[in-house]
């Protein structure tokens, strides 16, 4: 596969570089730079993270020849995918069942985010204290 | 939810809040808790549970003429939860008043990611091409439709908003989705 410039996928935000062809709306990188960028590997079982493996579906569109297309991936792995060719990069986001499997479990979602002066803080550093939530805008 | 803390910086300084007011430009929170809209509250108990979901209140009622929507009920109720006076509501209750997720509000989400990500950078042409998108997947996600009017250089007050709401509303939706009594 020739790869052209660097293309940036951001995984639930994080930031991660890798190589890419990009053939018309279709965005293919190499399995080695799919492990390395979003620890999925190619094993005989299928696509594999961690405990977790799904097979390759056999018709072909997922992986070809090595290539893997990565809208067809996201798909696989159930997970949403925003792409942009033009911008050579894409968001892969959270699968709603995987999100509506935690809330359910009622858990509030622990977060870290800065106040005016940069200073962070986690939802996490209020437990033993009833915490009202609150999520507001100038819009 | 401010596209950055200069935005929020004179109305939490005009507050001069007692409490931690955070800045939260990815949505972090926004997409951790499925919300949908501002304001949205939800209540965590000492063990870090929720024990109210996602409801819209108002501390006050100051755009009580404007939203329909009367501060007492809730702060009253708040007030004794938080004094030991009343529970909140069972664990069940809990789980059947949150909303459920799509696959297309996820995919939204998805598309507000990286449309911020491109806003970030200058790259405004990109940024509205996903905003749009966004808010195109999941029309109830005002979070991503208003919230990035900001981001589109669109005044999330004016004639736009106004139409939206109207469409919105004409269609038999409700803009504040609050939880029933």
């Amino acid at each position: 596969m020739k790869a052209e410039r660097t293309f940036t996928i951001l995984d639930e935000g994080r930031v991660v570089e890798v190589s890419t062809a990009i053939e018309g709306d279709r965005v293919l990188l190499e399995t080695a730079d799919l492990e390395r960028a979003l620890s999925w590997e190619l094993k005989p079982e299928g696509f594999c993270k961690g405990s977790t493996c799904i097979p390759i579906p056999d018709d072909d569109t997922v992986i070809s020849d090595g290539v893997v297309d990565l809208t067809k991936f996201a798909k696989l792995i159930d997970r949403p995918l925003a792409v942009d060719t033009a911008e050579r990069a894409a968001y892969l986001g959270t699968s709603a069942g995987s999100r509506t499997e935690f809330l359910a479990g009622l858990q509030a979602p622990d977060f870290t985010l800065p106040d005016l002066d940069g200073k962070t803080h986690s939802l996490s550093d209020y437990r033993g204290q009833k915490v009202l939530l609150v999520a507001y805008a100038s819009w | 939810m401010d596209k950055s803390a200069e935005d929020a910086r004179p109305w939490i300084e005009a507050a001069k809040p007692t409490h931690p007011s955070l800045i939260d430009s990815q949505h972090i929170v926004a997409d951790l808790y499925n919300m949908v809209n501002v304001p949205t509250v939800v209540w965590i108990d000492e063990g870090g549970s929720i024990a109210r979901p996602n409801d819209v209140a108002f501390g006050q009622d100051t755009f009580k003429a404007i939203t329909g929507i009367d501060s007492a009920k809730h702060m009253a109720a708040l007030r004794a939860w938080v004094r030991g006076d009343a529970p909140s509501m069972d664990s069940d209750t809990v789980r059947s008043l949150q909303a459920p997720l799509t696959d297309h509000d996820q995919e939204a989400r998805a598309e507000f990611g990286l449309a911020n990500w491109l806003f970030e950078r200058g790259r405004l042409d990109g940024a509205v091409r996903h905003f749009e998108r966004g808010g195109e997947l999941a029309p109830h996600d005002f979070m991503i439709r208003r919230g990035s009017m900001p981001m589109r250089g669109i005044d999330p007050m004016g004639p736009e908003f106004a139409k939206m709401l109207t469409e919105w509303e004409a269609a038999g939706n409700a803009y504040y989705r609050q939880l029933p009594e």
